[in-house]
């Protein structure tokens, strides 16, 4: 058993309009808004790092917990933007928290990063204790470049997020997981060591809005949830357009959706923590109701929790 | 009902609108389709017609017009 105690969130200072960069890209504001929903997004500072922004984030998700960083038992960071091959950026991240000496694992999945994060803190919680999930990108840092594609360029932001997943309390009580991984479409959606990031967007839409709705709906099964009874999901910001697909699939009214891509555009791992960060600073855990966490990335990997409120 | 019939219900589910495109119209241009509706309009004619469209087909050019969808079925019943 384990339960979700707090999130976390930090984006960056600087806001990045679409009209920042159509021109140049020759695209049209209207368009990057009725392909995908976005209207702005967040960059980093150049001498900004995804450390930066995790610790950040944690520090605010620990900050609302009300938990000293000593606390933590487990660190596990996803990031496909660190700064080096390796090491990842979670045992960094760990000894800025000044929790060096506790195991800080590295889950660098994508945009899938939050929810494989998730999923494995609640299967760690009953060892470890405290387990603090960060999900940090720089995506800017791997979309822009001399020649930017207008078909992903347009897509990303930057920033952080964190969740604080605990074997003993918390508001919500985890009742049901679900994970799954693809190798066979890994080249539509990847990011080679050389770069640029390479989508092949229609293969994404394609398996993302047929497999989103069918874990959602596995963990809603698994977990003895209706639809009907679920009061937020919470899912990776990748698209306006994929996300009211997702949710009118599964039968979930739309209020339900909880979405601020419009504002940060798609932070890969990081998107679905910063929204359940925002989800909770807006009041919507005090409807106590179940919510369902859902994301899907490069690999593909995707997966779906299920929380429902915990007993107090 | 014709082929040509199924195919244009197809797109009129799809599309959630009683469009009435000519055969060699690009659906996308005319804006009856986006790359959203794509995804779903394969997934109707793969129900439709018992067809598999490969993810190395799903491209709008193969699914432009009218006339090219009915091309694409007949080469692959």
């Amino acid at each position: 058993m384990a339960f979700l105690r707090a999130f976390g969130a930090y984006l960056p200072d600087r806001v990045v309009p679409n009209a920042e960069f159509a021109a140049r890209l020759g695209v049209e504001d209207s368009w990057i808004v009725q392909m995908s929903g976005i209207e702005e997004r967040r960059f980093a500072a150049d001498s900004e790092t995804v450390v930066d922004m995790g610790v950040r984030a944690a520090e605010a998700c620990l900050a609302r917990a009300g938990l000293a960083a000593e606390s933590v038992g487990l660190i596990v960071v996803s990031s496909g933007t660190g700064e080096r091959r390796f090491p990842g950026p979670a045992s960094e991240i760990g000894m800025r928290l000044g929790i060096s000496g506790i195991p800080a694992i590295d889950v660098p999945v994508a945009s899938a990063g939050s929810i494989f994060g998730l999923t494995l803190a609640h299967q760690l919680a009953s060892h470890y204790g405290e387990v603090l999930v960060i999900a940090a990108e720089k995506m800017s840092s791997v979309v822009w470049n001399d020649n930017p594609d207008k078909n992903t360029a347009i897509l990303f932001g930057d920033g952080a997020g964190a969740a604080l997943v605990s074997s003993k309390s918390g508001a919500w009580e985890v009742r049901a997981t679900a994970l799954h991984s693809d190798g066979s479409t890994a080249n539509d959606l990847s990011l080679p060591v050389d770069g640029p990031l390479r989508m092949n967007g229609m293969v994404v839409i394609r398996h993302a809005s047929q497999k989103l709705p069918s874990v959602i709906k596995e963990v809603l099964a698994a977990g003895a949830v209706l639809a009907a009874d679920v009061g937020a999901i919470l899912m990776h910001q990748a698209n306006q357009n994929l996300m009211n697909k997702v949710a009118s699939t599964v039968g979930v009214a739309a209020e339900r959706l909880f979405t601020n891509v419009a504002r940060y555009g798609n932070t890969s791992s990081a998107s679905m923590l910063i929204a359940a960060a925002e989800w909770q600073d807006a009041g919507g855990a005090s409807e106590r109701l179940p919510i369902v966490f859902a994301g899907f990335g490069a690999g593909f990997h995707w997966g779906a929790l299920l929380a429902v409120p915990a007993l107090q | 009902m014709s082929e040509a019939a199924r195919i244009l219900e197809a797109v009129r589910t799809v599309a959630k609108q009683q469009v009435n495109p000519d055969p060699e119209e690009s659906l996308f241009e005319s804006g009856v389709l986006d790359s959203f509706a794509l995804t779903d309009l394969v997934s109707a004619l793969e129900t439709e017609f018992g067809i598999t469209v490969p993810d190395s087909d799903l491209n709008p050019r193969k699914f432009e017009s009218l006339a090219k969808i009915e091309a694409y079925i007949e080469n692959h019943k």
